[in-house]
């Protein structure tokens, strides 16, 4: 008899609230597919820093590259879009979300749902730590030289956000940003209109926060990483700020708080997490190209994760911070630093340490990212720091973004599997 | 008696310890892990268990007048004796096969010829194999498929032209059948082996004054002992392939941590170079896993490393540190591409720099990584224990013994002749652990 090696099941399991979220996902793509039909103007932003409520000010549509490039990854497509654009000089090293882009643009600028992705009228750049952002919109400035609007976001390096950094991003909108949207879009801009969008953005955040806190539950109904990625879809992109975003976490939370009442774990694509063995806190983005295998990894050995820093790239809500519809452009530059990207690495790590102490985690799991300086550099200091702040271990696995060469499956389940026996022989030692 | 197997299944050697109820190692087995796990881990498991007999014959020897002063002459002619009936066995075994498998009917033409240069060749490597297992005869390899396949390929290459047939037969029928074997658990009738080597020991040494009734009872004894296979654990990289269930299977780095911790009960850092794994590990007083890393993605500078630069200078990968022992400087050499490694290698070859000051340099640059590894993971505290295949080489060890001066000044370091079984010693006592303390 051989050890059990479950290959995953056909059938993936989902629950309705994915359903929803993917029909969102999915329709932005559709009318961005549709724009020359429907004659809106289209904006290109990322989502850490993203201005979502003010951009709808302007009837325009969102498009996020990062998500294009983690769509195209669940996708399986981000493989070849990569090589090609390798095949045009882009190097091994660069960030594979970039590669990924690039190469769907030279492959005809066809999106991950098959609908076309239509050029950029404005390239909107809120700098909130990645400085790859900005190079690459450069790039794609030199192939579309269409109209570009930068915010520089101070960085939080002293973490501090002080009335003159908020006055500094909020004169930048005022004076650099609104009216490059009120050119493109033809639109003036309303604030009133921008205060709705809040109040909608600030009511789905409130349940947002309460499903990511669910997880201080035991067992935790939810998956902080590889589920909470299908979480933050909605609010870290076109539909913050939308009712519909309102109604999609109320369905989640509905959705949770009837599995906190039957006790249930999370359920992931081979079925419900039956028995919750460790409560992991991870840092660093995921691995999107073999996502599955990679979160099937922790199933098979019990792991859930309780909370994740990947989730708070688009906003670090979990520690209070709300959009305020009375105070409109000031909310927006105080959400802009706050994202997690933005953050420094002592509050990053001040973070991790709450995670575990809070969600009270059996350890820190760092993926860190081949491709991703920004996100890597440090990483394994925060690790050490941790582990001693908390006495809980870390591991630290390394795969990429949405490069598939880079997800080296026997390397990867080989560290995780040590980790957690590792938890288990300390627990028994404890014992 | 209760028997405690751990099975450590690494990329290219499995290792296999058998502990007792009273946590000593009574018996270790290795063999080359093949494309085929289960054969490995049974003839590891194998191995580890005849050597589990070669203890017992020691303790019932102990009482034996005639070997007072000579028990450790006997049994290591014993086992020597012992090893040439294994060989000679597996060449039957490998005659057999060949014979079959060149019934084929693309041997239809050459079948007479054929035949009779591989019973040429066959009577040529049985009487090759008592000079191979002679007293003081050294084995470039203790497996099988390199100490039979070196000479099958010579003799066969040669035996063909006198026949005059293309040396493609031989080849092929070979490389066949080889794998065949290997994937083959060796046969038992352990009783035969040991009784067969026995006579040959009291005739080829009068001078120990022992004869064959002598010993007879002793290694009966030694036989009869019923082994009980009371719990396996299995870990390295083949772990998954292992014919047991999961709550059987450990991670090689709990496992080399703790056999670590039972070498040197002093223990805290482990740094183990195995094939394609460089892993450098944090263990308590206990030899509970504080922290690991390991090499990520690339396994440039681990054991399989020095094998492909063996290769490339036509060497066998034990030479390596010997000649890099005589080095008198190390010439820089990237350790990050195995493969632009050897590009380096021939080039600065060709710029006429000395062999040894290369593989100096190669040696230090293996160490290099391992240190950034270690590194990683917490540095270095005392006593820090080496273990691996690669803790063999005398110049990687020495390598080693600077770059850790040179960086945590001086520290305790602990290298066991056999620390290739660490893992699967810690594997024995995860097992025995399983049952006595359960």
């Amino acid at each position: 008899m051989s050890a059990p090696q479950r290959k995953p099941s056909t059938d993936v399991q989902k629950d309705a609230s994915m359903a929803k979220q993917k029909a969102m996902i999915d329709s932005n793509f559709e009318r961005l597919g549709n724009v020359r039909n429907s004659g809106e103007k289209v904006s290109y932003t990322f989502v850490p820093g993203n201005l979502n409520e003010l951009v709808m000010c302007f009837d325009m549509v969102g498009n996020y590259p990062e998500i294009n490039a983690i769509q195209n990854g669940l996708r399986k497509k981000s493989g070849g879009m990569i090589m090609e654009a390798e095949k045009w000089g882009h190097s091994e090293d660069v960030c594979t979300y970039v590669k990924s882009d690039i190469g769907m643009m030279r492959k005809g600028n066809i999106g991950p749902t098959g609908q076309p992705i239509p050029e950029p009228d404005i390239l909107m750049l809120s700098y909130t730590g990645c400085y790859t952002f900005l190079k690459w919109f450069e790039l794609l400035r030199h192939d579309y030289k269409c109209e570009t609007a930068m915010l520089h976001v101070p960085y939080t390096g002293d973490n501090k956000i002080t009335k003159s950094m908020v006055q500094y991003v909020v004169k930048q909108l005022k004076e650099e940003v609104i009216p490059k949207y009120e050119k493109v879009s033809g639109v003036k801009f309303d604030i009133d209109r921008l205060r709705e969008n809040l109040a909608n953005s600030a009511r789905a955040e409130d349940d947002f926060v309460w499903v990511l806190q669910s997880a201080k539950n035991k067992p935790s109904p939810i998956d902080a990483y590889f589920g909470g990625i299908y979480y933050i879809g909605p609010i870290f992109t076109a539909f913050r700020g939308t009712e519909l975003a309102v109604d999609y976490y109320q369905t989640l939370r509905s959705e949770i708080e009837e599995r906190i009442r039957k006790g249930q774990g999370p359920i992931t694509p081979e079925g419900e997490m039956k028995n919750e063995k460790y409560r992991i806190v991870t840092e660093g983005p995921p691995n999107y190209t073999s996502m599955r295998d990679f979160w099937k990894m922790f199933y098979d050995e019990g792991a859930v994760v309780v909370a994740s820093t990947y989730t708070k790239v688009g906003g670090t809500y979990d520690f209070g911070f709300r959009h305020d519809p009375s105070r409109p452009l000031e909310s927006l530059a105080e959400y802009c630093m706050h994202c997690y990207t933005n953050r420094n690495l002592p509050e990053r790590t001040r973070m991790l340490e709450s995670y575990i102490n809070d969600y009270e985690a059996d350890g820190l799991l760092i993926n860190s990212i081949k491709s991703c300086n920004s996100f890597a550099a440090g990483e394994l200091m925060m690790m050490r720091e941790v582990e001693k702040r908390t006495g809980k271990p870390g591991a630290f696995v390394e795969t990429d973004l949405v490069d598939p060469r880079y997800f080296s499956a026997a390397n990867v389940k080989n560290r995780l599997e040590s980790y957690f026996q590792m938890i288990d022989q300390k627990r028994r030692a404890g014992a | 008696m209760k028997c405690f197997i751990g099975i450590d299944l690494g990329s290219t050697t499995t290792k296999a310890v058998v502990m007792n109820e009273d946590r000593e190692v009574i018996g270790r087995g290795i063999t080359n892990s093949r494309s085929n796990y289960d054969t490995a881990s049974a003839v590891a498991k194998q191995e580890a268990m005849i050597d589990t007999r070669f203890t017992l014959l020691r303790n019932n020897l102990d009482e034996n007048d005639k070997l007072k002063d000579n028990q450790d002459v006997f049994l290591h002619d014993l086992e020597r004796n012992f090893r040439r009936e294994q060989f000679v066995e597996q060449l039957d075994d490998l005659q057999t096969t060949c014979l079959r498998n060149a019934e084929g009917e693309r041997f239809n033409e050459v079948r007479t010829d054929l035949t009779e240069v591989l019973a040429s060749v066959f009577d040529n490597l049985r009487e090759e194999s008592l000079a191979l297992y002679a007293k003081g005869a050294k084995r470039k390899s203790d497996f099988f498929r390199d100490i039979a396949g070196g000479r099958f390929l010579t003799l066969s290459e040669d035996f063909s032209k006198q026949a005059g047939i293309s040396y493609d037969y031989a080849l092929n029928v070979y490389d066949k059948s080889i794998i065949e074997v290997e994937n083959r658990p060796p046969a038992g009738n352990l009783e035969g082996k040991f009784f067969n080597g026995l006579r040959n020991l009291t005739r080829e040494s009068p001078e120990l004054g022992i004869s064959f009734e002598d010993v007879q009872k002793p290694v009966k004894d030694a036989l009869a002992v019923e082994l009980e296979e009371s719990f396996v654990v299995g870990t390295g990289y083949g772990r998954v392939r292992l014919p047991f269930p999961k709550e059987h299977i450990r991670s090689e780095i709990l496992c080399h941590g703790l056999g670590a911790h039972m070498m040197y009960e002093g223990t805290r850092t482990v740094l183990d170079i195995g094939g394609q794994d460089t892993k450098s590990i944090q263990v308590d007083k206990n030899g509970v896993v504080d922290n690991f890393q390991m090499n990520d993605r690339c396994a440039a500078g681990c054991g399989r490393y020095l094998g492909y630069i063996a290769d490339e200078m036509n060497m066998g990968v034990h030479e390596l540190g010997p000649i890099a022992m005589k080095a008198t400087k190390a010439v820089k050499i990237n350790s990050t591409c195995t493969v632009f490694a050897g590009a380096e290698l021939r080039d600065r070859l060709a710029l006429g720099e000395k062999r040894e000051d290369i593989l100096a340099g190669l040696h230090r640059s293996i160490i290099l990584r391992a240190m950034s590894i270690i590194a990683r993971s917490g540095g270095i505290s005392d006593q820090f224990t080496f273990t691996g295949g690669v803790a063999k080489n005398e110049a990687a060890v020495k390598a080693l013994r600077d770059l850790v001066k040179e960086n945590y000044g001086d520290v305790t370091i602990n290298i066991d002749p056999d620390s290739i079984y660490t893992g699967a010693l810690g594997g024995s006592e995860f097992a025995r652990r399983a049952v006595m303390e359960a």
